[in-house]
């Protein structure tokens, strides 16, 4: 294995942790509000660890510049949803928790 | 390398499985919607992370396709479906 | 390796089966529709994992996305008492929640009328139920059992149409089998499905114009996004039809990328101006089907075959039908998306 190899494999297996940690969120945590930081901020970052993981394999420039934009535009659609579920939950009176 | 990258893919399959749970369970309409929007962000992970596997380089553009329409379901969701003050389905 | 693919694609086919039937069995309508989009999420994969990219796209692109807002629309135009105990006991709003019945003129006149209909309830005959079941249990084991059988009895390695699809790609003006299938040899398949498409716009048009749901503000999130997502689908969609000719894509998935920037627009609120929605938005919906069936018309009167192109011109007429082909796909999927014929003309 080389250099790279050992790194690779460092961001891949924290992506996965990231995604993992999205996913107990999303199950665990106590309401809809909380539950939107699973989704736009674990998992998005999972993405980005595994899109720095596998670019490091990439055969080509044009296969790296492809990968992040694959995460951009993830990024962009979950920072967005994030915002519109939680404005269309709080206008509806979905009461966030409280301890 | 590849085996390792295969195993990720796996954990991630998992990991959307155990997601399903929170479609079944809600309890609102949005919280159905958010653990379907997360999946979509995991099957573009899976994904990338079979191109790698198969060196198939056209995964990737079935990646960026879901990328690009993971906000249209749910602005879809947002401006359609979770509007109206009398649709009450928001319980169980 | 093996083994873990053959986990991988264990865990996906029963993951396949069991969303599938829960979507189908759900009694909450939305929750369907959600399944049915983590359905479309999976079988993607799972097209990719059977090496079919080309299929893995359009499934991409049309199961997970747009079938999904398609969806949400139409079950927001729906009788609200449906959303929820479909199928099982009607559900009846509760007294003194009947704010439909005392403000009409709250609702347009078509879901005014489809509130009085009151789904019917179910029969609570119980011995014909059985036997029905009974019934349908073993008519569908033989079905089970003949494919079952059928699927045994194949030849384990069928030769298929592969290598005689191989030995003629270089006459076909593509690379991508896909494509040379698709537009060139089986071309009047594609032309009969881009029929089909226009067919389904007409029956919904047929309904004729439905009032439209005032749009609220689009607010500054939703219109950053629209503003920043719009331009990145029309390329794609662009490059998909170009990367068709040598890889997978083509012009249904290049279309229903289009179609999403036209979803996502018209979810912004915005609405295409009546001085085009008459016959130029139609030109452009029949310009796919019209240009097929003009090349075809025009090859045969030359002396050759429906659609037989000759091959110094494959190339640029599969771009030419392809490039009618996405923008016709597109516009229709995203006019279906607004579920009504708009209104034409100057008077508004």
């Amino acid at each position: 294995m080389m250099p790279a190899d050992y790194l690779s494999v460092v961001l891949l297996i924290a992506g996965g942790i990231f995604f993992l940690a999205g996913t107990l969120g999303l199950l665990r945590f106590p309401d809809v509000y909380t539950r939107l930081h699973a989704l736009t901020k674990a998992d998005n970052v999972g993405l980005g660890l595994i899109v720095a993981g596998l670019a490091l394999h990439a055969e080509s420039w044009t296969v790296v510049g492809k990968l992040l934009l694959i995460w951009l535009l993830v990024l962009l659609a979950g920072a967005s949803v994030a915002h519109l579920v939680a404005a269309a939950a709080r206008q509806r009176g979905i009461k966030a928790w409280k301890r | 390398m590849q085996t390792f990258f295969l195993i990720v893919a796996l954990f991630l399959l998992l990991n959307l499985g155990a997601g399903m749970w929170r479609v079944f369970r809600g309890p609102t309409a949005a919280d159905r919607m958010l653990a379907a929007q997360l999946f979509g962000t995991t099957a573009v992970a899976t994904l990338l992370l079979l191109a790698q596997v198969d060196g198939n380089a056209a995964l990737r553009d079935v990646a960026l396709v879901f990328a690009l329409l993971a906000a249209v379901t749910a602005v879809a969701f947002v401006r359609r479906a979770w509007t109206d003050q009398e649709a009450d389905h928001d319980a169980g | 390796m093996t083994l873990l693919q053959s986990v991988f694609d264990a865990l996906l086919g029963f993951a396949l089966l069991w969303l599938a039937w829960q979507a189908l069995a759900s009694p909450d309508l939305f929750k369907g529709i959600v399944l049915f989009i983590a359905f479309g999420l999976l079988m993607a994969l799972a097209w990719v994992r059977l090496d079919a990219p080309d299929i893995a796209l359009a499934e991409a692109a049309i199961g997970a996305g747009l079938t999904g807002a398609l969806l949400l629309a139409a079950l927001a135009r729906l009788d609200k008492s449906s959303w929820r105990g479909f199928g099982r006991t009607p559900v009846r709003p509760p007294e003194g929640n009947n704010r439909d019945v005392i403000h009409p003129s709250k609702r347009d006149t078509k879901s005014a009328h489809e509130k009085t209909r009151k789904p019917k309830p179910i029969t609570e005959n119980g011995k014909g139920q059985a036997a029905f079941c009974g019934l349908l249990v073993v008519s569908l084991s033989a079905l089970a059992a003949g494919l079952g059988y059928a699927v045994l009895t194949l030849p384990s390695q069928a030769p298929g149409l592969s290598d005689s699809v191989a030995a003629s790609l270089e006459a076909s003006g593509v690379s991508n089998p896909v494509t040379a299938v698709l537009l060139n040899f089986r071309g009047y398949d594609t032309l009969l499905e881009l029929g089909v498409l226009l067919l389904a716009l007409f029956g919904v048009w047929s309904f004729g114009v439905v009032p439209e749901r005032r749009e609220s503000s689009p607010g500054p999130v939703l219109d950053r996004l629209s503003r920043l997502l719009i331009p990145w689908l029309i390329l794609v969609a662009g490059y998909l039809l170009w990367v068709g000719a040598h890889a997978p894509g083509g012009a249904f998935q290049a279309g229903s990328v289009l179609a999403a920037a036209g979803v996502l627009w018209l979810l912004t609120g915005w609405r295409l101006d009546t001085r085009f929605s008459g016959w130029p938005l139609r030109i452009i919906l029949v310009a796919g089907l019209g240009v097929f069936v003009v090349v075809a018309v025009v090859l045969i009167l030359m002396g050759g075959r429906l659609l037989e192109y000759p091959p110094s011109f494959a190339a640029a007429l599969i771009l030419l039908i392809e490039a009618a082909a996405t923008l016709s796909i597109g516009i229709t999927l995203a006019a279906l998306f607004l579920g009504s014929r708009p209104e034409t003309g100057p008077q508004r």
